[in-house]
């Protein structure tokens, strides 16, 4: 595959990175990245891998749009409300870059689907807002050896971390289980600065990428935290926990588990 | 005893893990608790002792994303 004078215009300032290069391009041309969720760490995710030329970009979510969810998920504007998000998203992500091949799956992902879904993609994007599906998400990855960019976001503060199956720690190696249901508020619930989707979807992003061009260091054994009201970023090391119930040593997991999702409207607040 | 406790130096007369969650009335469900890059499992937080110049993170589950 060659590119089009036209895509080597389009991709000129990646092409100008040595990091990167024409070599560099291609093989993000030829990636495929699938991402868990079209809300507000799918979109800027999805945009910014359009943009950056990814070849394959697969979504998958059961909701429409909602007119609360514009304030942060940047790629459903005013006119999508009610319509399907996954085909709202893959509008505007082929509006942008036409080159990429974008596969929308309306609906819930399960432990019944999620390892058929995730197979032929490269790296694995969380934008959800549930634990149940978080650990499912982490769980799959685990067992196909996907490489996870886990993400997470609640009121002023987010969270990135990214996992490579059997080399760092996964989501369980600190999270042994789901909190129980109803205790952990979600951002429909507790509230959510809508730039600070932005700002974490954008690092998943900047992950996938590198991950896919095998440049800099990933965010492996570092879990990293950002604050909107101080605007700092703090990383926490952690590492591969032998006793981990999925990938440590003995693993109790060998099945992946739908987890109970608590009513949202039956949640009890912290104070 | 003085601990660093997600990056801050705090002050604290406490034995264990579990005395500190206590005393920032901290549910032990809610974290995942890391003392001196060691992850410790949350039935051993009772049992784990802490002393003077230790380090702790304290992870809370992040949900959100949609």
């Amino acid at each position: 595959m060659s590119f089009t004078e036209e895509q080597i215009t389009r991709y000129s300032r990646h092409i100008l990175l040595p990091e990167v290069g024409g070599k560099g391009q291609k093989k993000l041309s030829q990636a495929k990245v699938f991402i868990v969720g079209a809300g507000g760490l799918g979109c800027p995710v999805a945009y910014y891998l359009a943009a950056a030329g990814i070849g394959t970009i697969g979504l998958i979510d059961s909701d429409v749009v909602d007119l609360s969810n514009l304030q942060r998920q940047v790629l459903h504007h005013t006119p999508d409300v009610g319509r399907s998000k996954v085909q709202s998203a893959k509008e505007k992500i082929l509006a942008l870059n036409p080159d990429v091949n974008v596969q929308t799956h309306e609906g819930r992902f399960t432990s019944e689907n999620a390892r058929e879904l995730i197979r032929n993609y490269d790296v694995i994007i969380d934008g959800v807002d549930n634990f149940p599906a978080k650990f499912l998400i982490n769980d799959v990855c685990i067992m196909e050896r996907k490489p996870l960019i886990h993400g997470g976001i609640l009121r002023f503060e987010g969270r990135v971390f990214t996992i490579k199956p059997h080399e760092s720690a996964c989501y369980r190696c600190i999270f042994k289980n789901p909190p129980p249901p109803g205790v952990v508020p979600t951002c429909q619930e507790a509230g959510i600065i809508g730039v600070v989707a932005g700002i974490i979807g954008t690092v998943q992003a900047t992950e996938a990428i590198k991950l896919i061009l095998n440049i800099g260091r990933p965010l492996t054994d570092r879990i990293l935290d950002f604050d909107a009201r101080t605007t700092t970023f703090r990383e926490i090391r952690v590492k591969r926990n032998p006793n981990c119930q999925l990938c440590g040593i003995q693993p109790s997991i060998t099945e992946l588990i739908d987890y109970e999702q608590g009513e949202a409207c039956a949640l009890t607040r912290p104070n | 005893m003085q601990l660093t406790i997600n990056g801050k130096i705090e002050n604290l007369e406490v034995s264990t893990i579990s005395d500190i969650l206590k005393a920032k009335d901290i549910d032990p469900q809610l974290v995942a608790v890391e003392l001196n890059t060691q992850m410790i499992d949350t039935e051993q937080l009772g049992a784990t002792s802490v002393k003077d110049g230790d380090k702790l993170e304290f992870l809370f589950f992040m949900g959100g994303g949609r």
